[in-house]
C-alpha cells in the first residue's frame, strides 16, 4: 500500500488515482500508523509552504515523515511537497522545512512570468532508478518558488527556466519532483511507475 | 524553455457536453470524462472545463464529474464557471481540479482572487476575462456574466490589477474574435500578455494551426484554447503541435 499523505492541502485525489491506475493501492491517510506501515510514501502538497508546514507540525505529521524517510522508505515528495523535504524556505517569510534534505526554497525572481507554468523538459543530471526506460521529455510544472539544494549530488535532473531549475531531486529512497508527475502525460507516469518499483512487488497482478 | 500550450475547452451543463461533439469512436460524445481522456490521449496539454449549469443540482453534478476526470487523465485542467466562494474553489479543488478560473466573481468580489491565492496559491486561481473592444475609449472592456453585461472596466486595468491580486494566470477571452474562426485577437492578446507578468491563454477566433502559431509569437500568448475546431474534428491537437514544431515552436 502506498500512503498519501493528507494534512489538508492539495490535489490528492489525482495523486491517489495515478497510483491506482499502476496497479498500487493508494490510501490518503493521515494516520501515522498507516503511513509508516506503507511499502511507500507520498508527501503531495499544493498551497503555501508556511501554511502545509504547520499543518505537519501541529498533527505531528512532520516528524513522521522524517520517521519514514531515517527508516529508508521510498517517501516521494510532489511540487510543494519535495520543496517540503528541504530545509526552509522564504515563501511570505521565512520557513522551517522538514529538513530531510539541505538547501531551501527560493522565489523566483527576474525579467520572466512567474509562475513558472506549463510543460518544460527534464534534463537528468545523474543515473537514477527514476529514469529506467525514461528518455528526457516533458513534464508539467506549476510554482512560484524553486529549490536550491546545498548539496548538488541530490540533483537528478533540472529543466530551463531561465536558469536551471531543480526538478527532481534525490538521495538514498528519499525522492522530490518539483513537476506532477500525475499531471505529465505518459513521461510522469512512467517516473511516478519507477518509484513505485522501489517500494516493492506490486500487491496486484 | 516552457512549451506553448494547445488547450481544448469543453462546456458542461449538468455534466454533459454542450455545443454538440462530433467525435466518432466514443460510447457517449455527451461525457464530458471520456471526452476528456480522449484530448489527452490525443495530446492536449491542459484542458478548461466551463459549467454553465445554472442550477444547484448541476454544480454538484460537475464536482462529481471533476472527481471521475481526474482519475482518467494524466494532464491538468481547469474548472471555471460559477464559482463565486472560496469554499466552492476548494470542493473543486479537493475533488481533482488543478486551477480554478474565476470570471464574474472576480470582478464582483475582487479579494475573491486574493483569497482563493493565498489560501490555494495563486498558480491554483485563474482569472479569466472576456473583453471586447470599445470604439470610444480606443481600448478593451471587460464583460462579465458570459459576455452579456458590461462593466465599464478597462480589459488592461483589470488583467494588471488580477495580477497584483494573485492571479497566477489569465484566460483572455476576445469576445470580437470568438466564433469567427478568422484568428486570435492578436492585439488584445499582446497588449494584455505586455501589461502582466503571468501566463496569458489566448481564447476566441481559432480557426488554423497559422493562428495558434500568430497567437504565440505576434499575440505573445503562452497557451492557445479552442472548442469548437476541436470538438467539430475541423482540426486535431495533432495537426496544430505539427504545424507549430515544423514552424520551430517550442511544444511539448
Amino acid at each position: 500500500m502506498i500512503a498519501i499523505i493528507d494534512y489538508g492541502m492539495g490535489n490528492l485525489h489525482s495523486v491517489s488515482k495515478a497510483v491506482e491506475r499502476l496497479g498500487w493501492e493508494a490510501e490518503v491517510t493521515s494516520d501515522p500508523a498507516h503511513i509508516l506501515g506503507a511499502d511507500g510514501v507520498i508527501l503531495p502538497g499544493v498551497g503555501a509552504f508556511g501554511d502545509a508546514m504547520r499543518e505537519l507540525s501541529e498533527s505531528g505529521l512532520a516528524d513522521v515523515v522524517r520517521q519514514a524517510a531515517a527508516s529508508g522508505k521510498p517517501l516521494l515528495g510532489i511540487c510543494l511537497g519535495m520543496q517540503l523535504l528541504f530545509g526552509e524556505s522564504e515563501e511570505h517569510g521565512q520557513h522551517e522545512g522538514l529538513g530531510i534534505l539541505p538547501g531551501r526554497a527560493m522565489r523566483f525572481a527576474g525579467e520572466y512570468k512567474v509562475p513558472h507554468m506549463g510543460w518544460n523538459r527534464l534534463a537528468f543530471r545523474q543515473d537514477s532508478p527514476l529514469f529506467e526506460g525514461l528518455e528526457e521529455g516533458y513534464v508539467y510544472f506549476v510554482h512560484s518558488y524553486h529549490v536550491k539544494p546545498d548539496d548538488e549530488s541530490v540533483l537528478l535532473a533540472v529543466t530551463d527556466y531561465y536558469q536551471p531549475v531543480t526538478a527532481i531531486v534525490g538521495r538514498g529512497r528519499v525522492f522530490g519532483m518539483q513537476f506532477h508527475p500525475e499531471k505529465s502525460g505518459d513521461v510522469g507516469m512512467r517516473l511516478l511507475a519507477n518509484f513505485l518499483s522501489l517500494c516493492g512487488t506490486k500487491p496486484q497482478a | 524553455m516552457l512549451a506553448k500550450r494547445i488547450i481544448p475547452c469543453l462546456d458542461v451543463k449538468d455534466g454533459r457536453v454542450v455545443k454538440g461533439v462530433n467525435f466518432v469512436n466514443l460510447r457517449d460524445a455527451g461525457d464530458p470524462v471520456e471526452l476528456a481522456a480522449l484530448y489527452d490521449r490525443e495530446g492536449a496539454d491542459e484542458l478548461v472545463f466551463l459549467d454553465i449549469s445554472a442550477s444547484v443540482e448541476g454544480r454538484a453534478t460537475m464536482i462529481e464529474v471533476v472527481r471521475q476526470t481526474a482519475g482518467e487523465i494524466t494532464i491538468p485542467f481547469t474548472v471555471g464557471g460559477g464559482i463565486s466562494s472560496v469554499d466552492d474553489m476548494k470542493r473543486l479543488l479537493r475533488a481533482g481540479a488543478d486551477k480554478i478560473g474565476i470570471n464574474t466573481a472576480a470582478v464582483r468580489e475582487p479579494n475573491l482572487v486574493l483569497d482563493g491565492a493565498r489560501k490555494f496559491g495563486s498558480q491554483c486561481i485563474v482569472v479569466a476575462i472576456d473583453a471586447k473592444y470599445n470604439e470610444a475609449w480606443g481600448e478593451w472592456e471587460v464583460y462579465t456574466h458570459g459576455g452579456r453585461r458590461e462593466t465599464g472596466i478597462r480589459a488592461l486595468e483589470w488583467a494588471k490589477r488580477a495580477e497584483e491580486l494573485g492571479a497566477g494566470e489569465l484566460l483572455l477571452t476576445s469576445m470580437d474574435a470568438d466564433g469567427t474562426k478568422d484568428g486570435f485577437d492578436l492585439k488584445l492578446t499582446a497588449a494584455v500578455s505586455d501589461a502582466v507578468g503571468i501566463p496569458v491563454i489566448a481564447s476566441g477566433g481559432a480557426g488554423t494551426p497559422e493562428h495558434f502559431y500568430d497567437v504565440f509569437t505576434a499575440g505573445k500568448a503562452d497557451a492557445g484554447l479552442a472548442a469548437t475546431i476541436f470538438h467539430y474534428k475541423e482540426l486535431s491537437i495533432a495537426e496544430v503541435k505539427g504545424y507549430l514544431k515544423e514552424k520551430g515552436v517550442d511544444i511539448r
